[in-house]
């Protein structure tokens, strides 16, 4: 495996992380997140307006096309302080996943979009019930100079607001190609989903979408090239995100620890918890080194980066659902109320789990590429 | 900052020049296991020329001790130099031409809480291999809780009398002189009653005996000391105690940090076994096709990878400049652990051929056997999650 150089963050990488976490703190925090539950929303567009203002949704996009280039460890950092927060926005979606692929495919005026914050994207690739991007079905005939879509998207995160899809298509027996469609498309038709996260999901269904060749990103048949660069971006920061997530999630527990009291001693002296949260934080702290390592091999070998990047999401997937599971445990009843916060983490940390495939379609590609 | 990287590869450039010019070619990239390992002492026999001549090579450079000062034998290394020559060793695959408790433990208690005379009257034979020691601290009473310690030292007027029982004393049965935690306030709290004593295995009542393994033979035996007379002093200035009198837990205190921070070079094998993925790549494949086995390798290598990622990233973080200090016990507990399951892993897919003591996979089933000692030595993985969730995680007593 393609090991950095360095696993700890420079001091421009503190800075960002000190910035993110000051900024989510104060413009959203988890009752903020509570709050657009609570009224139904998607996510907060003046919140969006801002992280474009701070070159977030540029994060990825090059300076030439006004983004801020900071590249994938530094997206990883804020994703990560998002999944402390629990920020609902289209950040993984948008300035992740479709920038990446858009970058690749030299889509330059999107690009410019995206990191003015003008626009949003969602990724509408897999159809079943697990993450599977080479078992598409959703047709792409060709008709005269362009094509017609038909077929139907799971499950997609952001589907329900997105401006635009990134849609995986068949176009031959062996071939799949990758799409560049407005969600305002004729015959497109969206259907939003109550997700245990709270956040948009939509399935899609393409009842003979017109696309031409111009919609094309990367080369016909071959969209999983085209793709590639994006997934493996929204992996290592979906990874981030979650050990983001557990972070807070145990940081939260052992505040509740010292506090609550029970038998007239704060339960966080009893030795049998105390080694369940020692043993969290050994998990912890294991998983933020694979999360870390996916980020720099990102930015500085992208061509083998498909085994750093599983690695993290295996262990970010397996350290979340962990954390999670002990957070509510060790609050007792009151972590299984609504009222309570942490219910929040364990619910976006199953979704994390599934989403771009699960630990074991990660360790499974691991064990491949390891021989085995 | 450009003339200090000058200065590095000068010194990278010198170094391994050295190293290449002097470190024999039969020695290189050998995998000699346990047989490699040159331990010096008294009476040590070479089993090999090539290490008689690659030892004496580095003595005259105090390279067996690349970091001490070189009035006791040492190189006198910064860390920076250190690191440098250890990657220049492995890179030209060289061994390392000495190995003994005395360069791990004693060495370090004395630059530590030495005085003057004792660190040239006893470091120097160490870096030449020499004199070999060995460590006493565990008793039969005496495990975690190790401040316990019961063999007592009785005041004499000119010597101390040592009577009391050590154990888990490695290479006990080799060793030259013993550094021990011995009582010598038997009112005092017990953490301020024990003195770190220097003892010469010839003395009169001191036997040892070999401990048998559930793995087989080890290294480990117990020590008696049976009214043994320690001289207070060994020469002028030079006496058998290192610290003050009745303040050794300091200095095994110290060393213990020192231990568990060499965790972070994986010290001591207690990190590495045998590579998971190269294993199952020479089994016979349907042992793969069985899908808990499968799951478990899958699950194994992916730990085994972050695992290796995190000791990475604590290096770097000492290398900028933070001491691994306490995290030290979280490294100890995941490592170890992981290293166990490991092993269980290897003798599930080894199946029958795991079973012989020595049998299609070499000493697999010992191995194994050993690595359950892994969260039980250098301080039990339950003594880490009490580091790790009082120290770390700032978890109440009460």
């Amino acid at each position: 495996m393609t090991v950095m150089q360095t696993l700890i963050d420079s001091e421009d990488e503190v800075m960002l992380r000190d910035a993110a976490n000051g900024f989510l703190a104060e413009a959203a925090p988890v009752s903020a997140f509570r709050a657009l539950r609570d009224a139904g929303g998607a996510y907060d567009k003046a919140l969006w307006s801002e992280m474009a203002q701070m070159g977030w949704t540029g994060v990825l996009v090059p300076e030439a096309q006004g983004g801020a280039e900071m590249g994938h460890r530094a997206a990883g950092i804020l994703t990560e302080e998002m999944g402390a927060n629990l920020v609902a926005s289209p950040f993984l979606s948008t300035a992740v996943i479709a920038a990446t692929v858009l970058r690749g495919a030299g889509a330059e005026a999107r690009l410019e979009q995206i990191a003015r914050g003008e626009v949003t994207y969602a990724l509408a690739v897999d159809e079943g019930s697990k993450h599977a991007p080479d078992a598409v079905a959703l047709q792409a005939e060709p008709v005269g100079n362009g094509y017609r879509l038909s077929g139907t998207k799971r499950l997609v995160a952001d589907g329900g607001f997105a401006d635009r899809f990134l849609v995986l298509a068949r176009t031959s027996d062996t071939g799949l190609t990758l799409f560049d469609l407005d969600a305002g498309a004729a015959g497109l038709e969206r259907t939003s989903k109550r997700t245990i996260d709270g956040r948009d999901h939509a399935d899609l269904s393409f009842d003979g979408v017109e696309a031409t060749g111009a919609d094309i990103l990367g080369t016909l048949d071959d969209g999983l090239t085209a793709l590639r660069p994006g997934l493996l971006a929204g992996l290592a920061a979906l990874a981030a995100e979650m050990s983001g997530l557990a972070r807070q999630a145990a940081g939260m527990t052992l505040a509740y620890l010292v506090e609550r009291k029970q038998f007239g001693r704060t339960i966080g002296s009893f030795q049998a918890l105390q080694h369940r949260a020692a043993h969290l934080y050994a998990e912890q702290e294991i998983t933020l080194s694979a999360v870390i390592n996916a980020g720099r091999v990102l930015d500085h070998s992208p061509a083998e980066a498909e085994l750093a990047v599983s690695l993290a999401k295996a262990r970010a997937t397996a350290t979340a659902k962990l954390t999670v599971s002990e957070a509510v445990q060790m609050h007792g009843g009151i972590g299984m109320t609504d009222e309570h916060d942490i219910g929040f983490y364990m619910k976006r940390a199953r979704v994390g789990a599934e989403y771009l495939g699960d630990y074991g379609y990660h360790a499974a590609r691991i064990a491949a590429a390891r021989g085995f | 900052m450009e003339e200090a990287q000058n200065a590095q590869a000068a010194f990278r450039k010198e170094i391994s020049n050295w190293i290449d010019s002097h470190c024999p070619a039969s020695l290189r990239n050998q995998n000699l296991g346990e047989d490699g390992i040159v331990w010096g002492g008294k009476r040590w026999q070479f089993q090999r020329e090539d290490q008689k001549a690659w030892l004496e090579a580095a003595i005259v450079k105090g390279l067996t001790a690349p970091t001490w000062p070189q009035p006791y034998g040492g190189a006198g290394f910064s860390r920076a130099e250190e690191k440098i020559f250890r990657e220049e060793m492995s890179r030209l695959g060289a061994p390392s031409p000495l190995e003994s408790f005395g360069l791990w433990m004693l060495g370090p208690a004395l630059l530590g809480f030495g005085s003057e005379a004792q660190k040239r009257h006893f470091l120097p034979p160490v870096t030449r291999g020499e004199v070999r020691w060995c460590q006493g601290y565990s008793e039969p009473g005496a495990g975690s809780d190790l401040a316990n310690v019961q063999t007592r030292a009785e005041d004499m007027g000119d010597h101390w009398l040592v009577n009391g029982q050590k154990i888990w004393t490695s290479y006990a049965d080799q060793a030259d002189w013993i550094f021990a935690l011995v009582r010598t306030d038997r009112e005092a709290p017990k953490h301020k009653g024990i003195t770190f004593l220097l003892i010469d295995m010839e003395s009169a009542g001191v036997t040892t005996r070999p401990i048998q393994l559930i793995s087989g033979k080890s290294p480990f035996c117990e020590t008696f000391f049976d009214n043994v007379k320690v001289p207070k002093s060994y020469g002028d200035g030079i006496d058998a105690h290192v610290g003050e009198v009745n303040r050794g837990w300091d200095v095994a205190k110290y060393l213990l940090t020192h231990e568990r921070e060499m965790i972070g070079d994986g010290a001591g094998g207690l990190l590495s076994g045998r590579a998971v993925g190269s294993f199952l790549q020479d089994i016979d494949a349907a042992v793969l096709a069985d899908p808990v086995i499968r799951a478990q390798a899958m699950a194994l290598e992916v730990d085994d990878m972050a695992f290796a990622l995190t000791m990475q990233r604590y290096k770097d973080r000492a290398e900028a400049g933070t001491s691994l200090g306490d995290s030290s016990a979280m490294l100890k507990y995941a490592g170890t652990e992981l290293n166990k399951r490991r092993y269980e892993l290897l003798m599930s897919a080894a199946g029958a051929d795991g079973l012989e003591w020595d049998g299609a996979h070499g000493a697999l089933s010992p191995e194994w056997l050993r690595s359950k000692a892994n969260s039980i030595e250098g301080g039990t993985s339950e003594v880490m999650l009490e580091i790790i969730s009082k120290r770390l995680l700032g978890m109440p007593m009460k």
